[in-house]
C-alpha cells in the first residue's frame, strides 16, 4: 500500500522543484535589471529626498544643516517667505504647466483623431501620407523648438513676421504658453495618431458591414462604435501623454530660456533652482514635489482601470 | 460606393473635402520641417527676403560647409553616437534577460517587480537630477561621457524591458521547451534559441531606445559641461556675436542631426509602429 503511494507523492513534489529553479533562475535574469534600477533610480531618489530636508549648497553638499520642510514652507521673524511653495513663481510653472498638459494632450488626441481616421481609409497616397507622419514624431525635441523658434522669429519668421506682422510671440510668457503648446502638439499629434490608428485598425470590419447595411450614418458609427471600442487604448495613450506633458522641460528651455522656462514648466523651475542657483535644498524639495504629483496621477490610473500585467 | 451613382454632386464634393483634408494634413506635418531645409540653403543675407521672394533665392552650401567645420558640432556627434549606443547595448543585454524571465517564467514578487518598472519608466527625470548630480561629482565624473551613459540608464531600461517583455509573450512556447527538454540552460535558451526570434524586436526596441537616447536634454545639459551632445550643441549654437542668431547655420545642424533619424525612422517604418504601440497600448 505505501509502496503504490509514493509515486503519485513525488510527482508535485518534482514538479515544484522544477519552479523554484525555474523561479530562482528568473531571478538571477532580473538580477542586472534591478541592480540598475536601483543604483540609476533608487539611490539618487533616495538623496533627493534626503536633501529636500537639507539646507544646502550644489557645490559643497557635505555642509549642510537640517531644515525639515523648510525648503517648502518656512517663514522667517522678518515675515521673509523661504518656501518654495510660498513662492508665486512656483505657482506660475504650476498653472502654466497643467495648461500646457490640458490643452495640447486635448489638441493632440482630436487631431490625432482625424489623422487617424483618415489614414485608416483607403486612398491614393495613403502610405505616403502614413510615412509623413513619423517626420514630426522623429524630429528631436530640442531642434523642433530651434524649428519653430525661428518661424516665431519676429524679424525672420514665417508666423512671427509673416502672419503676425514682427510680434514678438515668445517674449511675455502670457502668450508663449500658446506658443509652446502649437509646437508640442505639432511635434506629438502624429505619435497619438500612431496609437490610435492601431487601435483602429485592431476593431472587426464585419460590424462596420452590419451598421452600413442597417443605415448607420458614418457619424452615427463613430459616435456609437468607434469611440467606446477604442476608448481603453485611448485612455491608455492619454495617460502616458498626460504624464510626458506633465515633465516637459525642453521646448520652455530652448525657446524661452532658463529663466522664463522656471515660470512655464514645473521641472524648469526645479532646475533653475537647483542649478542655476546652485539651491540644491530647495531644488530636491521642488523635484520631490513633482514626483509626488507624478505617482499619485499614475497610483490613481493604475487602481482606477484596474490595470492588469498578467 | 453607390453615391458616385445616385448623387455624383455630393459623391464629388466627398471627396474633394477629403483630399483638401489630406492636404491640409500634409501641409501641416510637413511644412515646418521643409522650411527648416530650405532655410539651411540659403544665405543669412536672404533671410530678411518675404516668404515667396525667399523660396526662390539663390542656393548655397556654405551653412553645412560651415556647421561641419564647427569643432563642438562634431564633437557633439560623436558623443552624442557614444552615449546612446552605449545606453542601448546595455539596455538591450539586461533588458533581454529581464524581458524574458518577466515573459517566460512564473515567480512570486512578478507583478511586483512589472509594477516597480512601469513606476520607474514615468518617473521624472527631475527627481533624480539632484541625487545623480552630487553622486556624479563625489565620483568625479562630471563631464564624462560614461556618467551620461549610466543615467541614462533611468529611461532606457524600463522602455526595453517594458517592449522586449510584450514581445517575448508573443513567442510560442513551444521552441523554449523544446530547448528546456534537451537540457539546455535558461541562459543557452535565451542566446540560441530565443535571440534569433527576438532580433526584430531587438531591432526595434534598439532602435527607439537609441532615438530617446540621441534626443534626449535635461541630463546631457547638467552632467556634462564642455563635452555637449548634438541636442546641447544646437540649442547653444551662437553666432559671432551675442545677438546674432546663425539661423541658417542652426537649421543645416538641425537637419543633419534629424536627417539620419528620419532615414532610419523610414526604414524601420513597421517595426517603430508595432514597437510603440506594443510598449503603449498594450500596457
Amino acid at each position: 500500500m505505501t509502496t503504490n503511494a509514493t509515486p503519485e507523492i513525488a510527482a508535485p513534489i518534482r514538479r515544484r522543484g522544477i519552479e523554484a529553479a525555474r523561479a530562482q533562475q528568473a531571478l538571477w535574469l532580473l538580477l542586472p535589471t534591478l541592480i540598475a534600477i536601483a543604483l540609476v533610480a533608487g539611490y539618487p531618489l533616495y538623496r533627493t529626498i534626503f536633501f529636500s530636508l537639507f539646507d544646502a549648497n550644489l557645490t559643497t553638499p557635505d555642509q549642510r544643516t537640517f531644515l525639515g520642510i523648510g525648503n517648502f514652507w518656512f517663514t522667517t521673524a522678518e515675515g521673509v517667505q523661504l518656501g518654495f511653495l510660498q513662492d508665486p513663481k512656483w505657482w506660475e510653472a504650476v498653472k502654466n504647466t497643467m495648461l500646457f498638459t490640458v490643452v495640447s494632450v486635448f489638441l493632440e488626441t482630436v487631431f490625432g483623431m482625424i489623422i487617424a481616421l483618415v489614414v485608416n481609409t483607403a486612398f491614393p497616397g495613403r502610405a505616403f501620407l502614413r510615412t509623413a507622419m513619423l517626420v514630426p514624431w522623429a524630429i528631436p525635441t530640442v531642434v523642433s523648438a530651434q524649428m519653430w523658434g525661428y518661424m516665431y522669429n519676429d524679424s525672420f519668421g514665417l508666423i512671427g513676421r509673416g502672419l503676425l506682422g514682427g510680434q514678438a510671440l515668445l517674449a511675455n510668457t502670457d502668450s508663449a504658453i500658446w506658443a509652446l503648446i502649437a509646437v508640442d502638439v505639432w511635434k506629438t499629434t502624429s505619435f497619438m495618431a500612431l496609437l490610435i490608428l492601431a487601435g483602429l485598425q485592431s476593431l472587426p470590419t464585419d460590424m462596420y458591414e452590419a451598421a452600413d447595411m442597417d443605415g448607420a450614418t458614418k457619424w452615427t458609427q463613430f459616435w456609437r462604435m468607434t469611440l467606446p471600442l477604442l476608448r481603453p487604448a485611448l485612455l491608455v495613450a492619454l495617460v502616458f501623454r498626460s504624464l510626458d506633458a506633465l515633465r516637459v522641460f525642453d521646448v520652455m528651455y530652448v525657446m524661452l530660456g532658463p529663466v522664463n522656462a522656471g515660470s512655464t514648466s514645473m521641472t524648469g523651475y526645479a532646475r533653475l533652482q537647483l542649478i542655476d542657483n546652485s539651491l540644491l535644498g530647495v531644488g530636491s524639495a521642488v523635484s520631490v514635489a513633482i514626483f509626488v504629483i507624478i505617482m499619485v496621477i499614475v497610483v490613481m490610473y493604475v487602481t482606477a482601470f484596474r490595470v492588469k500585467f498578467d | 460606393m453607390n453615391l458616385k451613382r445616385t448623387n455624383p454632386t455630393l459623391y464629388f464634393l466627398q471627396r474633394t473635402g477629403f483630399y483638401l483634408l489630406v492636404a491640409i494634413i500634409t501641409i501641416y506635418l510637413m511644412v515646418p520641417f521643409l522650411w527648416a531645409v530650405l532655410t539651411s540653403f540659403r544665405k543669412s543675407g536672404d533671410l530678411f527676403l518675404q516668404p515667396l521672394q525667399f523660396v526662390f533665392a539663390p542656393s548655397t552650401l556654405n551653412n553645412y560647409r560651415d556647421v561641419f567645420a564647427n569643432e563642438n558640432f562634431i564633437n557633439g556627434l560623436g558623443y552624442s553616437l557614444l552615449v546612446a549606443v552605449g545606453a542601448v547595448a546595455i539596455s538591450l543585454l539586461f533588458g533581454s534577460f529581464a524581458a524574458y524571465a518577466l515573459g517566460r517564467f512564473r515567480f512570486r514578487g512578478k507583478s511586483m517587480i512589472m509594477y516597480i518598472i512601469l513606476a520607474v519608466s514615468v518617473f521624472p527625470q527631475i527627481a533624480v537630477l539632484g541625487g545623480l548630480f552630487t553622486l556624479i561629482r563625489n565620483f568625479n565624473m562630471y563631464n564624462n561621457p560614461i556618467a551620461l551613459v549610466f543615467s541614462y540608464l533611468i529611461f532606457t531600461i524600463p522602455f526595453t524591458v517594458w517592449v522586449l517583455t510584450s514581445f517575448v509573450r508573443d513567442i510560442p512556447g513551444e521552441l523554449e521547451e523544446a530547448a528546456l527538454v534537451d537540457g539546455a540552460s535558461p541562459l543557452r535558451t535565451l542566446f540560441s534559441v530565443l535571440f534569433p526570434v527576438m532580433m526584430p524586436a531587438l531591432v526595434t526596441t534598439g532602435l527607439l531606445a537609441f532615438i530617446n537616447a540621441w534626443n534626449e536634454y535635461l541630463f546631457a545639459l547638467t552632467f556634462m559641461g564642455t563635452r555637449r551632445t548634438v541636442p546641447v550643441v544646437i540649442a547653444n549654437y551662437s553666432g559671432a556675436t551675442q545677438f546674432d542668431q546663425p539661423w541658417g547655420q542652426i537649421m543645416a545642424a538641425s537637419i543633419v542631426v534629424t536627417v539620419p533619424l528620419i532615414i532610419l525612422v523610414l526604414v524601420f517604418q513597421r517595426n517603430i509602429v508595432s514597437g510603440l504601440t506594443a510598449g503603449a497600448v498594450k500596457g
